[in-house]
């Protein structure tokens, strides 16, 4: 079943009726039903355009949660050949919300860390809706190590809506493992591509994206705290999300503007969701040049750039010309 | 030497001796209720004389108990480009910068000082809760970054006391990068071999326990400090159940594996001193030579009592 958003409820009409049509028993061969999806298609492309052009934060904020939008193992699927699924951070237990694949990018060996948000219910209880528990990330660090000691590139996937608040996660020590994570990241040898494809949900989503290239997908966000815990803190009122994702400036565009993403990936037209194959192919493209431009760097170069990165992360005057120094002779 | 932005003099800061301040000041403990005399508060250190409680302290304040003959110089901090998302909420962020540095006359939610703990060099960068809740923002980056760049250039330890609610919302994403931004800065004193020293005091949580805060090479916490990544609050709606007694406190974490020790506030400057010492392999303080108790502190309350 697919799920509409509110802004996209003139859509669902003409979905139905596209679909119709095509169920009819000779759409085949019937050239005036054909002429007539076709016209009823560019209704849709163009309404969805017009509608997606002008998605205000908030409604950004809501693509990026999509139900139907393509999630990290559709990704790895789609991107890595020969995934193997690899468990468990050695201490405690495997996390499913964060999991991780040895697997083949084009013709090199890569690690793959990602959160996974589950599709239906019961996959999202598995997956406790992509939030991390301490061994989540512990398990994160445990593959980094050894994409570090193979010399394999790691290509994070985010996408949660948070590190896990509970019980059990604290004792565990939540802000150490994230904390461990993000120290981890500065210390590894090879490079590191970090891939927002839907929710960048504050600290539970830094720990994956301490990368060399930054890379988001348009309609994702990526925030220090959602608009609804925003609005209950700041307007006292959860219901003013609308104007605390406004504030926030929390879109890929915002992001691109910080210095904080490298590049925004676009998305199909209405979003990742009605197109996953256009998007995966968008992504295998960005990626892969991603991955040119950094994947032969040496360790110490990758290191020294990663720090100078993060050094330097929200300097936002202009840069000055660096004085040189110029030898008199 | 344009790092150093004023000298403290000793004593010269400390409200005993401000002529302005009338006796009448009293101060309610958050925990007892006992309402305790501003005097009585200042030679506690802000922690509650019936019942221990330790109350928030302003960053010359804890500089005051710990430095050798409370003299500290203040570092420098760089300030960032103020309110770069142009934030508003039902205030504007400018506003509630403005307040803030009005009550606290500060700059920001973060001091750094250096001066001498048991005769030893030593770089201490302290949050200040009445600053927007010790928020961390861009002006805590630079001052923990200044804070590491300075123990390296002279090679210090450094010792940092955490509180804060967590990431400074209205610097939104560019709050967020404080987390490994900072960690830049604590990493380069780990591979230097310069020792971290964390203090944990109440409150500590969100971004700065998930980053700086919990990478120290020794974490203390002040007594019954509410400690941890997620608040109260939102765990009890996400599991849906009360919490038990004593959880996310200190000596909940201590018990957890998450701390080395426990200490009093009282105690603070000797377990500092000790520390930095072994780890910066000098040889012990000697007793007598150096201050370890709070002799400064008999000394005023002859003056004062
Ligand atoms: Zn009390």
């Amino acid at each position: 079943m697919k799920h509409y958003l509110d802004f996209e409820k003139p859509i669902a009409d003409l979905d139905v009726q596209i679909s119709e049509l095509m169920a009819t028993p000779d759409f085949d061969k019937n050239e005036g039903l054909q002429a007539s999806r076709k016209r009823l298609s560019d209704r849709v492309d163009k309404q969805l355009k017009e509608i997606y052009k002008k998605l205000t934060p908030w409604q950004k904020c809501q693509v990026a949660r999509h139900p139907d939008r393509p999630h990290y193992k559709d990704y790895v699927n789609a991107l890595f050949t020969e995934c193997t699924l690899l468990a468990g951070d050695r201490n405690f237990s495997d996390d499913q919300a964060v999991l991780g694949y040895l697997a083949r990018f084009d013709d090199r060996p890569v690690i793959v860390i990602g959160q996974e948000k589950g599709h239906d219910t019961k996959s999202r209880l598995v997956h406790n809706f992509g939030m991390a528990r301490p061994e989540g990330y512990r398990k994160a660090i445990r593959l980094m190590e050894m994409a570090d000691k193979f010399k394999m590139p790691i290509i994070t996937v985010v996408d949660t809506p948070g590190a896990y608040p509970g019980l059990g996660a604290e004792e565990r020590g939540q802000s150490e493992a994230i904390a461990r994570t993000i120290e981890k990241s500065f210390e590894i040898g090879v490079p590191v591509i970090s891939i927002i494809i839907g929710e960048g949900g504050s600290g539970g989503a830094v720990a994956l994206a301490t990368a060399d290239r930054n890379l988001m997908l348009e309609n994702a966000i990526y925030s220090v705290i959602s608009p609804e815990g925003c609005a209950s803190i700041l307007w006292k009122n959860a219901e003013m999300m609308g104007s605390a994702a406004n504030a926030l400036k929390l879109t890929a565009n915002d992001m691109k503007k910080f210095g904080v993403v490298d590049k925004v990936v676009s998305e199909p037209i209405g979003g990742a969701h009605r197109d996953p194959q256009q998007m995966y192919k968008s992504l295998r493209t960005a990626l892969r040049s991603t991955l040119k431009e950094i994947g032969q760097k040496r360790p110490d170069t990758l290191r020294r750039d990663r720090i100078e990165k993060f050094k330097n992360m929200g300097n936002l005057e202009e840069k000055k010309p660096s004085k040189r120094r110029v030898k008199i002779l | 030497m344009n790092w150093i932005s004023n000298y403290v003099r000793p004593k010269l800061k400390s409200m005993l001796d401000r002529k302005d301040v009338p006796d009448n000041l009293w101060t309610t403990c958050g925990s007892c209720g006992v309402m305790i005399n501003h005097r009585t508060m200042i030679r506690s250190m802000n922690v509650c004389p019936d019942c221990d409680h330790h109350m928030t302290i302003s960053p010359r304040q804890r500089f005051d108990t710990l430095f050798d003959d409370r003299i500290y110089k203040l570092l420098e901090i760089e300030s960032p480009k103020e309110d770069p998302l142009s934030f508003r909420d039902t205030k504007k962020y400018t506003d509630r910068l403005r307040s803030s540095q009005k009550v606290t006359e500060e700059k920001d939610a973060m001091l750094v000082a250096e001066g001498n703990i048991g005769k030893l060099k030593t770089i201490v960068a302290a949050q200040d809760f009445e600053f927007m809740a010790g928020s961390m923002g861009m002006y805590v980056g630079n001052a923990i970054l200044a804070a590491c760049e300075r123990c390296l250039k002279i090679k210090a330890p450094l010792v940092l006391f955490a509180t804060a609610g967590g990431a400074r919302m209205q610097e939104g994403i560019l709050s967020l990068m404080q987390m490994p931004r900072s960690t830049v800065g604590i990493k380069q004193l780990a591979d230097a071999g310069l020792p971290y020293i964390v203090v944990l005091t109440n409150p500590t949580t969100g971004g700065v326990t998930a980053s700086y805060a919990m990478l120290g090479d020794i974490h203390i916490a002040e007594p019954k400090a509410l400690i941890g990544f997620a608040g109260p609050r939102v765990i009890e709606q996400t599991i849906k159940e009360k919490l038990p007694e004593g959880f996310q406190r200190s000596e909940y974490l201590l018990e957890k594996g998450m701390l080395d020790m426990v200490v009093h506030r009282k105690n603070m400057r000797e377990t500092i001193m000790v520390l930095t010492r072994l780890l910066m392999k000098k040889p012990p303080a000697i007793r007598g030579e150096i201050t370890f108790e709070k002799n400064s502190d008999q000394k005023q309350s002859s003056q004062t009592d």
